[in-house]
């Protein structure tokens, strides 16, 4: 991850940013590169390079809760970023897609995982647009809070109904099934020097109880695919339609784009991907209860969108990292967790308000604002 | 339906008072998204803090159950000024460190947002935190019946006891009922007053409609939001002393789920009426209240939810209007 962030950091005057010279570089490098990035991200968990390794809770457990929040980051972003959505609400849509998972596998029926998943998106994708199709009709602000009121309205309809499981939640939620293809070993510094540990391995997608590794592949895979997804959709027609309505609802509607459609779309797809990423989550949990979807998790879900630079696929990915990385690997400060993470958030509002990692159209936008601003100035003086 | 016929004035008159509360502490919100057109995340925290001012300071006076009339009115007035003064001091700290910054730099109003969700976090955890931080700097011993179990619901001895003073429907109003709707019933009308009569109200009106023709009329900007947020948590005190009579219990966690009815009430109303602020609590606590009795209680929160989406929909400025501000479609 240290290579994406400093990328905010490159883009100077006249030497040539970190973007640019990776956009020089030949083609095959570049390829190579992404290879060899994506090699050192399924091996993470299992290289336990000192000091980003999390002590006393399991670093591919660890890995895997990054691993979702980044998912929910990447569906959020859809909404709040691309759109220009305020949700305060997206955990109803992750728990929506964690139940679905429950009670089709565990509570009711006991349908397979490779079934029940794509139907989690669609009833999450379902739910959405349920609540999309009355409420995007309200202005911004109002969707906030209409948004927060749906979270809460989810969560107090799991603790009260016993067909969901109340308060009690749901357990026993089945792995999905593996297999059992080789062993990758681990490495092990206790010595001081990196040296290659047979005897602790994790098996390629085996879905057991003890080792989370396995699941933190997964959760990659889906990563990648949804990756893949967004960069096609905000690429498309679609794309260019909600960055339309975000600037300018009106405007957009003269230019004919059914602004209303749109944004239902948005909703629709970011509540798919809540769904997917609550999904995985109960998998791995194997038990879910309304208490894994507090309201705060909304805000933190929020805060990592924001923090990262609503509207940049990278950007939140860096916030989710930062916003579910650090609170783990700085357990032992618990008790100050979230003091010190209010904190952070305070003086990232303050001195990078366009989050670590903006979006490159609202540099540009900053930058034309700034000299538009010196250029008024100027004439104000003469 | 039944559980409602029978109980309904015991339903409403509780209604109504959560509603007084919930009321004060919306007029905060709505008297800052009137002139800074943001949701004050963290208002919920001056509440909160109200809230532990009047216990403490029942505590630090020795409030016990059964005193004299005129002690107790000491003590009330006494939990008034402390809980107003601490609120009101949390409100304008709020605004000068996590607000007054953005304006500065021109931030979009999402990051105000988030910097207001740290701000809520730092405040909560603080009282939270309170028996850790009074031990660092030595004081946990003289501090201690204030600060223990700084996680733990803390209690207020009831210093007025509830007294039946007439019947209503089978229900007997106590003392307490009738001092928080009426208590909150007079600050709202002296907080009307305020905002249409004095020159203060004159530029958070002027603010609110425009700000920055009030600026080039003369308006000082800072000072009008300055003041703005300190007038939301002088309400938010008085709320959080109503809250304490009645309720008696507070936690560094209370605010939040207050704080998000308050602010539900307050579009219920119409976000930036004040007299909408007024309306939409007690409506909300009304609703709360006799949903909870159709449907049974615990699913109180969400009817109150539910009524907000609803009234949304077929009213999006909410119940009066927006009326401090201009309403912007």
């Amino acid at each position: 991850m240290s290579t994406t962030t400093s990328a905010p950091a490159a883009p100077k005057k006249s030497s040539p940013g970190f973007r640019q010279r990776v956009d020089n570089l030949p083609k095959a490098v570049k390829i190579a590169l992404w290879v060899v990035f994506a090699i050192f991200l399924f091996l993470l968990p299992l290289l336990n390079i000192p000091f980003i390794t999390t002590e006393g809770s399991d670093f591919g457990g660890v890995l895997f809760t990054v691993a979702t929040y980044v998912l929910v980051a990447l569906g959020l972003n859809i909404v709040v970023g691309y759109a220009g959505l305020l949700d305060l609400g997206y955990v109803g849509f992750y728990a929506i897609g964690a139940y679905t998972i429950g009670v089709l596998t565990s509570e009711h029926a006991h349908m397979s995982w490779v079934v029940v998943v794509p139907i989690a998106i669609v009833v999450a994708m379902i739910s959405g647009i349920i609540l999309g199709a009355p409420t995007l009709r309200v202005r911004g602000d109002y969707l906030a809070i209409v948004t927060l009121g749906f979270g809460e309205i989810v969560r107090l309809t799991l603790v009260n109904s016993e067909w969901l499981g109340g308060a009690q939640g749901i357990s026993d939620i089945p792995k999905p099934p593996g297999f059992e293809l080789f062993e990758v070993p681990s490495i092990d510094w206790s010595s001081g020097a990196p040296v290659v540990d047979l005897d602790t391995t994790s098996t390629f997608l085996k879905f057991g109880i003890n080792d989370f590794v396995p699941y933190y592949w997964l959760a990659l895979g889906v990563i990648s695919l949804v990756l893949l997804f967004d960069i096609l959709v905000k690429s498309s027609r679609v794309g260019r339609a909600w960055e339309a309505t975000r600037e300018d609802e009106d405007a957009a509607e003269l230019m004919g784009v059914p602004t209303f459609r749109f944004k239902l779309l948005a909703f629709a797809l970011g509540a798919a991907i809540g769904g997917l990423s609550g999904a995985l989550f109960a998998t791995k949990a194997g038990f879910i209860s309304p208490d894994s979807f507090q309201l705060l998790l909304s805000i933190l879900f929020l805060a990592a969108v924001v923090v990262g630079g609503a509207g940049n696929r990278w950007g939140v990915i860096v916030g989710a990292i930062v916003v579910s990385y650090f609170p783990e690997r700085f357990r032992e400060f618990a008790d100050f967790r979230v003091l010190v993470f209010g904190l952070a958030l305070m003086l990232l509002a303050i001195f990078r308000p366009q989050g670590l990692l903006p979006p490159r159209r609202t540099v540009r936008a900053k930058r034309a604002d700034d000299r538009q601003a010196v250029l008024e100035e100027g004439e104000a003086s003469v | 339906m039944q559980n409602l016929i029978d109980n309904f004035f015991a339903y409403t008159i509780t209604g109504l008072t959560i509603g007084a509360v919930y009321a004060l502490v919306a007029l905060g919100y709505t008297l800052v998204y009137g002139v800074l057109r943001l949701i004050n995340f963290a208002h919920s925290e001056v509440f909160m803090y109200g809230t532990f001012a009047a216990l403490w300071v029942v505590m630090l006076l020795g409030g016990r159950p059964g005193a004299g009339v005129g002690q107790v009115v000491f003590w009330v007035a006494m939990m008034f000024v402390a809980a107003m003064a601490m609120s009101g001091f949390i409100a304008v700290l709020l605004e000068r460190v996590a607000y007054r910054p953005l304006r500065k730099r021109n931030a979009p109003p999402l990051i105000a947002l988030i910097s207001a969700i740290g701000a809520s976090f730092v405040l909560a955890e603080i009282m939270g935190l309170r028996s850790r931080i009074t031990g660092w700097v030595g004081l946990d011993d003289n501090l201690r019946d204030y600060v223990r179990n700084s996680r733990n619901n803390a209690g207020m001895p009831t210093i007025i006891a509830p007294q039946p003073i007439f019947t209503v429907g089978g229900y007997h109003v106590t003392n307490v009922d009738v001092f928080v709707i009426v208590g909150a019933i007079v600050i709202m009308i002296i907080l009307d007053q305020f905002v249409k009569r004095s020159r203060l109200g004159r530029g958070i009106r002027a603010v609110a409609m425009d700000p920055e023709s009030a600026a080039l009329m003369g308006v000082n900007r800072d000072r009008v939001i300055q003041v703005t947020f300190l007038v939301g948590g002088l309400m938010a005190g008085a709320a959080a002393v109503f809250y304490m009579l009645k309720i008696g219990i507070t936690r560094y966690d209370a605010g939040f789920i207050l704080g998000v009815k308050a602010f539900t009430a307050a579009v219920l109303g119409g976000i930036g009426n004040l007299r909408g602020a007024l309306l939409g609590g007690f409506i909300l606590g009304l609703a709360e209240n006799y949903g909870s009795a159709v449907v049974g209680s615990q699913w109180k929160d969400v009817v109150a939810f539910v009524l907000l989406i609803l009234i949304l929909l077929f009213r999006p400025t909410g119940l009066l209007g927006e009326s401090l501000g201009k309403a912007r479609a």
